[in-house]
């Protein structure tokens, strides 16, 4: 969300210098990242979404100072206890099953659930769990679809022929419903792949599903990308200078795909979020009694008419987050090369 | 594309048949079962035997529609076809939607780029994109559905019992499943037009002495709408995603809630049905697309 009418931002940047350096004195060059992080430094409101999306994390990462200062745990149940709030006790789970919501009260700031567990304590937990899927995936997509990327757009001949049919394929599942199917599989039995056992319950299980099914959304654009760098003079001189394919690939093209990667890093991370909700929501993500933002809606589901607090809360947790990063992205895309085309989803 | 539907059928066996530790007879037959049972259970459904043999029998199973449910040993092919009415209504009425509302809002984004409604409209596409569906599905049903009830509280109701009726208890999840998307299109539509409109020959229609409506309508728009179509085709068959949850939340009782249902019972038969099927149909929708695009654009047919 740019701040700046439609613009080119490659003649805004020239301008912006010739502007600010005067015109009698000499015109000195910026280099790309300075210029990058002056534009992005004037977009409030980018900024501003980073400053909450870190606020988010922060909390989230707090919470076991904040359980001890609330003086609950994630897991603990309390179905019988009573709470005093506004000067009057109160059930915290009603003998006919209606838990308590939100209100002013160090416990129960948000409310408790069905089992009587702090809603607020149980959020930022679970903010834990979804932030680091979120996090973890994002960062296995980048991984892959660079070597993958690198090696199709840098190689061509069959390797990118085989490379591009895999992304074909991949492509060709509904992407949800292909997470879903690992994800009931996994959560079955866990993984087992030769010497790597992971137990179903795990949180590398939606991690390693969520950051498998996008590396074709990334790694499309970055062999386009290699597929064009790699005719440009400085790897010619590269190859003259007798570097090796491998040395060429990550010491010379790596480094131009920078801003491609941080864009679509932001972007992923929040897309990884929405998706890992959406697959704990089915009950294929996230395996319970873990807490996470699907979770705790999915919990809420059956509540909805009488305690909608439950499912409500940790959805505005997601959308805090999701909305903060997906700004920041196009913030950061603006500054960074404003005529980038990274498409997420 | 025979190759590309082969290797799909391949992974998907892969998923549901190798990647899955333990014993499968064990989950059939449940925690408390005893070894006789399991073994039995094994031979019926032939896990004994080899893998490519295990693979070219589920091959024939999809096929011939005789993949069968562990849970209840329903047929799958028959609940997916009971389930395809209401499937079909929502996705393609959403897409219908998301279409008409993200190519209008990213018009007039784009035409007021920089003016207050295309920023009114960035925030309403961004923010569009930041929501999960399915907690917008609780929320209106929350307060449409509960609270005012204004809108049924979720349910199928076919096109048969009356067109008013269908489209009455459709209209909530058609907003749910559009609204990502409308948010999306608009975004994207408005990015291309905004690239177009400064090519060569838009400045030779103003030149020409074209009206507005002609330059932008017919020049701008249609060049711009090229990048959508490719991505309208895969969105629809990737909607199939989207309405597993919007099924669930609303109780439609398609092709989605049957999913959602399999994966809370630990179901496989159903979902592995369900995701070959639907990689197949995109396979075939995109084929379709690349038709469509011919049509649109006469440089393609001229290529091809």
């Amino acid at each position: 969300m740019s701040s700046q009418p439609e613009t080119d931002f490659s003649f805004d940047a020239a301008g912006l210098v010739a502007a600010e350096s005067g015109a009698d004195q000499r015109i000195e060059g910026l280099s790309p990242w300075r210029l990058a992080g002056r534009r992005l430094r004037r977009n409030r409101v980018a900024l501003f979404f980073l400053v909450l999306f870190v606020l988010v994390v922060a909390l989230c990462l707090a919470a076991p100072l904040y359980a001890d200062w609330a003086g609950n745990t994630p897991d603990r149940n309390n179905l019988t206890g009573t709470l005093v709030r506004g000067g009057k006790k109160q059930f915290i789970v009603t003998p006919d099953g209606k838990p308590i919501g939100p209100g002013f009260s160090k416990k129960y700031l948000l409310g408790a659930d069905q089992n009587g567990r702090d809603v607020a304590v149980r959020l930022l937990y679970g903010g834990r769990n979804s932030l680091f899927v979120g996090f973890a995936s994002a960062v296995l997509t980048i991984l892959g679809a660079l070597v993958l990327g690198l090696c199709a757009g840098y190689f061509r001949g069959w390797i990118d022929r085989v490379i591009s049919s895999v992304f074909d394929i991949v492509w060709s599942f509904p992407v949800l419903l292909f997470a879903i199917a690992l994800g009931t599989a996994l959560a079955l039995g866990g993984l087992h792949l030769g010497f790597i056992t992971i137990q179903g319950d795990s949180l590398w299980i939606p991690t390693i599903i969520i950051g498998t099914i996008f590396i074709p959304y990334l790694g499309r654009p970055v062999r386009g990308q290699v597929l064009s760098l790699r005719e440009k003079e400085f790897v010619e001189a590269a190859v003259a200078q007798g570097m090796g394919p491998l040395r060429i690939m990550f010491s010379e093209i790596l480094p131009n795909l920078t801003s491609t990667v941080l864009v679509f890093g932001t972007l992923t991370i929040a897309n990884n979020i929405l998706t890992e909700a959406a697959l704990s929501f089915l009950g294929a993500g996230i395996q319970p009694p873990a807490p996470s933002w699907g979770n705790l809606i999915s919990d809420g589901v059956a509540r909805l008419t009488t305690a909608p607090h439950q499912a409500i809360v940790p959805g505005i947790a997601i959308v805090l987050t999701v909305l903060s990063l997906n700004v920041f992205g196009d913030g950061l895309r603006d500054a960074l090369d404003p005529r980038a085309k990274v498409r997420l989803r | 594309m025979a190759l590309v539907l082969w290797a799909i059928s391949v992974i998907t066996f892969v998923i549901f048949y190798l990647i899955p530790g333990g014993d499968p007879a064990l989950r059939i037959a449940g925690r408390n079962s005893n070894e006789a049972l399991r073994a039995q259970i094994r031979e019926d459904y032939g896990f004994n035997d080899a893998k490519p043999v295990q693979y070219v029998r589920l091959m024939e199973k999809t096929f011939n529609g005789q993949l069968e449910s562990y849970s209840d040993r329903t047929n799958v092919r028959e609940r997916l076809l009971q389930g395809v009415p209401a499937t079909a209504s929502l996705i393609l009425g959403a897409a219908a939607i998301w279409l008409f509302f993200g190519v209008l809002l990213g018009v007039i984004s784009a035409v007021y780029a920089g003016r207050w409604p295309d920023r009114l409209l960035t925030i309403f596409a961004i923010t569009g994109i930041s929501l999960p569906e399915f907690w917008i599905g609780l929320l209106a049903l929350y307060w449409l559905t509960y609270k005012v009830s204004w809108f049924p509280p979720g349910g199928y109701a076919p096109l048969t019992a009356g067109p008013v009726q269908w489209a009455y208890h459709l209209v909530l999840p058609w907003a749910t499943l559009a609204l990502l998307s409308i948010g999306f299109y608009s975004r994207l539509l408005r990015s291309n037009i905004l690239d177009t409109i400064h090519d060569d020959f838009v400045r030779t229609a103003w030149a020409k002495g074209l009206s507005r409506r002609r330059v932008l309508g017919r020049h701008v728009l249609r060049n711009a709408l090229i990048p959508i179509v490719t991505v309208f085709g895969l969105d629809v068959g990737a909607s199939l995603g989207g309405a597993i949850l919007v099924e669930k939340v609303f109780g439609l009782n398609g092709v989605g809630q049957y999913i959602a249902d399999s994966v809370g019972s630990l179901d496989l038969p159903p979902i592995l049905g369900t995701t070959l099927y639907g990689a197949f149909l995109i396979v075939a929708f995109s084929a379709l697309v690349d038709i469509a695009y011919a049509f649109i654009d006469p440089r393609i047919r001229l290529q091809a």
